[in-house]
């Protein structure tokens, strides 16, 4: 190790730095896939451009095992965990928040394109103003005391989910000097397999910040970083209420040995 | 088009500094009651590569009852403090320490080696990582087990709790380092 680690909250070098280091990774990706090598799928653990990964990924390459016995089950959720309520993130207190209302709807599927039926879906988010309900939130924001930003629901038996929100707002973090946060909502999904859990980031169709984005750009690949892009879709629009979102999530394939009827029921998907 | 289409699986992000008011839950980590019987402690401390513990990780557990069965019970959320419903979650403390109160799970099938799946969300950790925590005891299974045989002896151990005096399990995490703990990759 030689220089010392910088912090992720000392806002240390300015955008133009952590820029440069982003197109650099990215030009050396690109000449991999000249050369041949595969397209990545999933954000790069080791990432200095966020500071705060520096310290917290692990150096060794990940062990590759088989899947045994536990790890090819999920944990159950069910209404008896989330009140069907709990998907509006609009009615959690006595008013109406602020900000633009939208319908946030989509499906959850595995690897192989089936749906991920009476799953838990839970999401987190900035309000409108780019603030969340967090202590170590000090952005100089608003608080909106009608949104809490917090969801959850269990996904149909077409693997659907939907969320009635607010959009949020960016915000500004300390990673660098004036690093802005895209607008994003947290998601966390489970699967019908351990392997499949994943915590990932929606974000909005055409924000000027993805370029200087240190997190968003983790992932080295456009195809992928489009993966979680959310698409504007007016037949979700409710006339006079709300704008429609539309975003599908993929998980990995499942690795245990599906009986016939998990396997066949869902054929003629044209995926 | 051929039968078997793979989908590509949606990237991973950060679960960032601000999920502490969203994703943990009331007795998230007290998978069975505090002091009932069986209930043993698993704790531990979630360390950075320069030995620093972590403040803002977060820990799932998942695993077998005492007898080995795989649950299949909902109500992780809203816990009745009776269904074993195998899950639990917990944010670790300002000091990196995380605890859980659960059961030893028991062999998922005579002779295999019981443990507890476990995956870990950080800020500043860009994807989940999954990894696993045996119990110590049976000897001869861990000496059988299909993944720890095929580790180096040093590494190998990152992934086999320590059973202390109380009946405890203690069992650290370290995303990066000498004594890096083994993380795991189910895919390809």
């Amino acid at each position: 190790m030689g220089e010392p680690v910088k912090s992720s909250d000392a806002a240390a070098d300015n955008q133009a730095i952590v820029s440069q280091e982003i197109r650099d990774i990215e030009e050396g990706y690109e000449a991999a896939r000249a050369a041949g090598q595969p397209a990545e799928t999933q954000p790069r653990i080791d990432y200095p451009p966020y500071r705060s990964s520096i310290l917290r990924h692990p150096t060794k390459n990940l062990h590759h095992t088989d899947p045994e016995t536990i790890e090819l089950y999920s944990p159950a959720f069910g209404h008896q965990d989330v009140h069907a309520l709990e998907s509006n993130l609009t009615i959690q207190h006595g008013g109406e928040p602020l900000g633009e209302r939208m319908v946030l709807r989509g499906k959850v599927l595995d690897g192989d394109g089936r749906p991920v039926a009476g799953q838990l879906v839970e999401i987190w988010q900035a309000n409108s103003a780019g603030r969340y309900i967090h202590k170590r939130d000090q952005h100089p924001a608003p608080i909106d005391p009608n949104f809490t930003g917090v969801g959850r629901c269990i996904t149909g038996p077409d693997g659907s989910y939907e969320f009635l929100t607010i959009k949020p707002g960016a915000y500004p973090w300390k990673n660098h000097l004036n690093a802005w946060r895209p607008a994003h909502i947290h998601f966390s999904l489970f699967g019908t397999e351990f392997t499949q859990r994943i915590v990932t980031q929606m974000y909005f169709p055409g924000d000027q910040l993805f370029p200087l984005d240190p997190i968003y750009q983790s992932i080295v690949d456009q195809d992928a970083r489009d993966r979680l892009v959310a698409r504007y879709n007016h037949d979700f629009t409710a006339p006079e209420w709300a704008l429609g979102y539309e975003w599908d999530i993929v998980l990995t394939g499942a690795k245990r040995t599906w009986t016939e009827n998990e396997a066949y029921g869902e054929q003629g998907d044209n995926e | 088009m051929s039968e078997k289409t793979q989908m590509i699986a949606t990237p991973g992000q950060t679960v960032g500094p601000f999920y502490g008011y969203a994703l943990p839950f009331e007795k998230g980590g007290e998978l069975v009651p505090p002091g009932s019987p069986e209930s043993v402690q698993l704790h531990g401390t979630v360390y950075d590569g320069h030995g620093n513990p972590i403040p803002d990780a977060l820990v799932e557990i998942w695993q077998a009852d005492a007898q080995g069965n795989i649950p299949n019970e909902t109500g992780s959320l809203i816990r009745d403090g009776y269904t074993f419903t195998g899950w639990g979650r917990t944010p670790v403390g300002n000091t990196g320490r995380y605890v859980f109160t659960t059961v030893n799970p028991g062999p998922t099938e005579p002779g295999k080696a019981p443990f507890i799946a476990v995956v870990v969300f950080a800020r500043g950790l860009l994807n989940r990582l999954f990894t696993r925590v045996y119990l110590p005891e049976d000897t001869e299974a861990l000496e059988n087990d299909a993944l720890l045989s095929s580790l180096d002896p040093a590494r190998r151990k990152t992934l086999i709790a320590e059973r202390l005096a109380d009946g405890s399990l203690h069992w650290d995490v370290r995303l990066q380092g000498e004594d890096e703990t083994v993380f795991l990759d189910f895919q390809g």
